[in-house]
């Protein structure tokens, strides 16, 4: 069938070609998982059968019901976010639909988005999906892979229309400070740039609390912030997530959502609301044990050699490998059956580099590691 | 204090981690893994390591029981004393005094449901302050110490995933 060109232009990811290859062996250890190893809470869950046991399988309000909105918007409140639940929060089926929605909102034809990078890979498409250009702004292992002004300046970010900005961050595991993103903001309010925060790690850090740009002087008005329940309560499969910002923007998002989604699924929204409501001493523990894995596979890296720097968030280390990481991964895939994701593959500045995801149990990342310090001394 | 707490919830998880692991999961040096765990044994927090073992999967298996315990107590004798007196038998596994209809909770490991009736009836029951006990026997044990006993810990994720 005759396909559109919108379509058949989008580049096939990268890291498909790495699931082929992983997929190909059965003993492979993996740490190119991109969500959780736990299950989601069991209230969650329970809460989710009990829906449908009660027969609650009807679609919700467009955005969402209003138990949730207001669950989410009281628990903004505590991180000194302050959104209306009526008008400025939009329950979605995952972050990603809201990315999405964002960027069709925000993203007229011709328009130019800045991406940092290397980040997840989705945004490049989704801003092409909706007639835009990205921009690519490499972040620098120098800076542990924060956006700089600097980053932006080089990388001519100050003409573009809009900025996606995501951390914690996937692959690096970076995280910014508040005074980081200060300097952020700043050359947002001079450039005039709108922001899309994908703080969907936000719950995932590891020392300090997350930072939003959203609530950076004169920010909250130039950003829609999304955010979601599938990393921090390890609910990827239910696809819960939601954007906040100013009403108008999130209902412009809700005339798209009605159309093309009518309401996040019902029984999401129901797991999600006791998430909220009763899940949190387990989120602390998943955290926790997030932790503990972070400093071993991190501590063991750069006691064989491959420096990587302390990620502040989300479940990735990176890994510097050195020269070409596609190959790099390759060849460790080969040798000792371990799966990793090449840096390059999330683009600029990623090279040379490995994204390990430390969403694995101890045991598997012991096993892991011990392999990958095999594999480097045979190949010394 | 903030280091004991951390190599305790390591050894809470799994007790046979070795000090150079749980010095890089907590981020602390291996001395000082090794004197939070030398305090933790000294102040009586950690009082051994056991393995968290499902018996019905052993060849020779073992039988186990809640027992619960009435006691009637005197001037003289109080439930610190009895606990004594019960805890001494290296059949009793576990012993807790608990609120409630009963005063004791015991939990008691024997090699045949024989041994066991014999211990509460020849043993336990006669103690002068033992005034009744109920015995139940386990039939199944589905998670322990924090455990599931259960086959299949199926990770279905993708394998490599955005």
């Amino acid at each position: 069938m005759r396909t559109a060109e919108r379509a058949r232009e989008l580049p096939e990811s990268g890291i498909r070609k790495f699931f082929e290859l992983a997929e190909a062996r059965d003993d492979v250890i993996s740490l190119g998982v991109g969500e959780p190893d736990f299950s989601a809470p069991w209230a969650a869950r329970n809460a989710a059968i009990g829906g449908l046991e009660r027969g609650r399988t009807s679609y919700t309000a467009n955005r969402g019901t209003a138990e949730l909105r207001e669950a989410i918007a009281t628990r903004h409140e505590g991180y000194d976010q302050s959104y209306d639940p009526g008008e400025e929060v939009l329950v979605t089926t995952g972050a990603s639909e809201a990315v999405d929605l964002a960027f069709r909102t925000l993203v007229d034809p011709g328009d130019t988005v800045a991406i940092h990078e290397p980040s997840y890979i989705s945004y490049a498409p989704g801003v092409e999906l909706a007639g835009g250009e990205p921009l690519s702004v490499p972040t620098r292992a120098a800076d542990d892979f924060a956006l700089t002004p600097e980053c932006l300046e080089a990388a001519g970010a100050g003409e573009t229309d809009l900025l996606v900005l995501c951390y914690p961050n996937n692959p690096t595991g970076a995280t910014m400070t508040d005074a980081q993103l200060a300097e952020v903001a700043a050359f947002c309010r001079e450039h005039d740039l709108r922001v899309v925060a994908d703080e969907i790690y936000s719950a995932l850090t590891y020392g300090a609390d997350h930072a939003s740009i959203a609530t950076q002087p004169g920010m909250r008005e130039r950003t829609v912030v999304v955010n979601g329940f599938s990393k921090a309560y390890a609910m990827t499969g239910l696809r819960l997530g939601y954007a906040l910002g100013p009403a108008d923007a999130i209902d412009a998002m809700n005339r798209i959502h009605q159309y093309t989604m009518l309401s996040a699924p019902t029984t999401a929204q129901i797991a999600a609301l006791e998430a909220l409501r009763s899940c949190d001493d387990e989120v602390r523990e998943m955290v926790e044990e997030y932790n503990r894995r972070r400093r071993l596979v991190v501590s063991r890296f750069n006691a064989m050699g491959l420096d990587t720097f302390e990620p502040g968030g989300a479940f990735y280390a990176f890994p510097e490998c050195g020269g070409d990481d596609e190959a790099f991964a390759e060849e460790l895939l080969e040798a000792e059956g371990v799966a990793v994701v090449p840096g390059s593959v999330f683009g600029a500045g990623g090279e040379g580099h490995l994204r390990v995801s430390y969403a694995t149990s101890m045991r598997e990342l012991k096993e892991a590691t011990d392999r990958i310090a095999r594999f480097l001394e045979e190949r010394d | 204090m903030e280091a004991e707490r951390e190599v305790l919830d390591v050894l809470a998880r799994n007790a046979r981690e070795d000090i150079e692991d749980i010095a890089a999961q907590t981020g602390l040096d291996a001395d000082a893994v090794e004197a939070a765990i030398a305090s933790l044994e000294a102040d009586g927090v950690v009082h051994g390591y056991q393995a968290v073992v499902d018996w019905d999967r052993t060849e020779d298996g073992k039988i186990r029981a809640l027992v619960e315990i009435n006691v009637e107590l005197d001037r003289e004798t109080g439930y610190e004393q009895v606990a004594d007196r019960i805890a001494k038998f290296p059949a009793v596994d576990a012993l807790h005094l608990v609120s409630g209809d009963y005063d004791f909770a015991v939990e008691v490991l024997g090699g045949s449901m024989d041994d066991v009736s014999r211990f509460i009836s020849e043993q336990v029951a006669p103690m002068p302050e033992v005034t009744q006990t109920v015995t139940h026997y386990i039939m199944e044990t589905y998670k322990d110490g924090g455990v599931r006993f259960a086959d299949g810990d199926d990770d279905d994720r993708l394998s490599v995933s955005p």
